[in-house]
């Protein structure tokens, strides 16, 4: 500062303001009419004797329930294992200088997108009737192995490719999102440093687009859980067909729908907490990122731990 | 004679229908400090990307330390390099942006090291003592662990110059290095760089810096609308132009 004044200072601070507050009687009524609403369907779920909350509970932990989960989260681990592999190797591709190579993941993903998962399904079901043999061999030449369609594409196998290809063409897109909304200056520091260009990607691009491919790959995932129950029409017993092929004979069909809808649920809610985690790792250096809720109800812990000592 | 560090010979780059680059030729000297001065749109950053290969050039000459830049020539026939030729050649040329392009999800230390360990095959341990001495030496010792965006402009451009000089180069590109910082972080970045200077470094800055020209540049040269207008002595190109674009210019930034 040129001059030497000082600015005065306060004498002591205003006092805080105390003002009437608007009334908003709009609010009360929208409260009143949620809670009359929540009531109301709380009570129809204690009360209704058609839900028969004692089957649902008698089923819930049933060995072939729990079959069926097992199946359920196995096609969606590797349903979306096949979807975000290929999703990054098509993404890589319609981003390659070379117009036949970025021709073809267009091509792909405008079929497997145009068409419906259910349809595909169906398709990869009846595989045998389109290429009844398969095999292994030169192109156009002979072929050193064959194998019947019918053993080699079994209904869990064709619900793998169904749900997997169809996941590919949406990652696809996903990653390309991501991988478009990095700066090009970071590929050019990296190459300016001596990598080549699949360092590039791997090292500097691609963990820098996660921040952008987790969110919608989280959705992907829960969305993937549950479309798996598309499988139930091509006689895979994952959760939904397990509960159907009970209720088909004990008619408890509300009961074990609510059986099923519970664990997906818990899967749902699983994945969820999971996503939270990945999004903060790949959030690093990003923004300060505070504590989880985990951390904070720990520290909560400890401090009303050590209250009684200080 | 020891060949130039840099050389190019009429060197043409066009975008599309756009020439950028329209016949340049310069000689960089090693050990020599080299200022690209002129107005936005003159092609100075478009030659600096050219040297290291990141836009290729489509006519002329343009060779590094005595080989050409991006092909072998074998015969009367130029032969495009291979993907890692170019990047091992790239690897021997630093290069600061004006955005400095530090990797964000990287701490200063890994930023610094990242290259030297995944292009050069540098052991962890040893790649990390000599990212803390560049980093002492840009005066960020005690940032090794923040990441860029806990670091202000001017030392996320000191990161930069610390992460290009860890690849041991015989050639920094200065790419208007301070044309992004506020004025008062300015000064720091241009001391590291004079230090580089000091030390017998080989570089080429494009900077609109007229102060740093004069102290510490060996030439300047001016270009314009992708040609070389005048080029000297900075003593004789910045206080006695004999162009007239190269007056004009002056007098706007002087």
């Amino acid at each position: 500062m040129s001059s030497g004044e000082a600015i005065p200072e306060q004498a002591g601070r205003p006092e805080d303001i105390t003002a009437v507050p608007v009334r908003r009687p709009g609010r009360w009524v929208l409260a009143a009419i949620v809670l009359v609403v929540a009531v109301a369907i709380v009570r129809s779920v204690v009360t209704n004797p058609n839900f028969q909350w004692g089957v649902v509970g008698e089923y819930l932990f049933d060995g072939r329930i729990l079959h069926g989960l097992r199946v359920t989260i196995e096609l969606t681990v590797i349903a979306m294992g096949i979807g975000i592999l290929l999703g990054v190797l098509l993404a890589i591709m319609r981003l390659s200088p070379n117009w036949l190579v970025s021709s073809a993941s267009s091509f792909y993903i405008w079929f497997f997108r145009g068409t419906p998962v259910l349809v595909q399904l169906l398709f990869w079901y009846n595989i045998a009737a389109l290429y009844p043999k398969i095999g292994l061999g030169i192109p156009f030449g002979p072929a050193f192995i064959h194998a019947d369609a019918n053993t080699l594409i079994t209904p869990f196998a064709a619900a793998i490719l169904g749900l997997g290809l169809n996941e590919g063409a949406y990652m696809a897109e996903i990653v390309r999102a991501g991988i478009i909304s990095v700066d090009p200056g970071q590929a050019d520091a990296a190459q300016s440093l001596g990598m080549t260009r699949l360092q590039t990607m791997r090292r500097i691009v691609l963990p820098q687009a996660m921040r952008v491919i987790i969110p919608p790959t989280g959705n992907e995932t829960i969305s993937m859980l549950k479309t798996s129950s598309l499988a139930s029409v091509i006689v895979v017993t994952e959760l939904l067909y397990a509960s159907q092929l009970i209720y088909s004979v004990n008619f408890k069909t509300i009961p074990l729908l609510i059986a099923a809808s519970f664990w997906y649920i818990v899967c749902t809610s699983v994945l969820y907490v999971g996503q939270y985690y990945l999004e903060r790792y790949y959030g690093r250096g990003a923004r300060d990122r505070g504590a989880t809720p985990l951390q904070r109800i720990r520290a909560g812990l400890l401090s009303v731990r050590h209250q009684p000592s200080q | 004679m020891t060949p130039p560090m840099v050389k190019a010979e009429a060197v043409h780059k066009r975008f599309g229908r756009l020439e950028v680059l329209k016949g340049v030729s310069l000689e960089v000297a090693a050990g020599e400090v080299m200022c690209l001065l002129g107005p936005s749109g003159s092609g100075k950053s478009t030659l600096l990307r050219c040297i290291n290969h990141l836009e290729k050039i489509n006519s002329g000459r343009l060779s590094v330390d005595g080989e050409l830049v991006g092909y072998r020539q074998v015969g009367e026939k130029l032969h495009e390099l291979r993907e890692g030729e170019v990047a091992r050649k790239r690897s021997q040329i630093g290069m600061v942006f004006q955005h400095f392009n530090l990797f964000p999800h990287m701490t200063a230390l890994d930023n610094v090291t990242c290259a030297p360990m995944r292009v050069k095959n540098e052991s962890r341990d040893g790649a990390e003592a000599r990212a803390r001495e560049l980093l002492d030496q840009v005066g960020l010792g005690d940032k090794v662990d923040a990441y860029p965006s806990q670091l202000s402009g001017g030392q996320q451009q000191r990161v930069a110059i610390a992460r290009a000089l860890a690849m041991e180069p015989k050639l920094m590109l200065f790419d208007e290095p301070t044309s992004a910082l506020d004025p008062e972080l300015v000064g720091d970045v241009l001391a590291a760089m004079q230090q580089l200077a000091r030390d017998g470094m080989t570089m080429i800055v494009v900077t609109h810096e007229m102060g740093f020209a004069r102290e510490v540049a060996d030439t300047v040269v001016f270009m314009d609308a992708g040609v070389v207008v005048e080029s000297g002595k900075p003593a004789d190109v910045l206080s006695d132009p004999r162009h007239e674009r190269t007056r004009a210019f002056l007098s706007k930034v002087l």
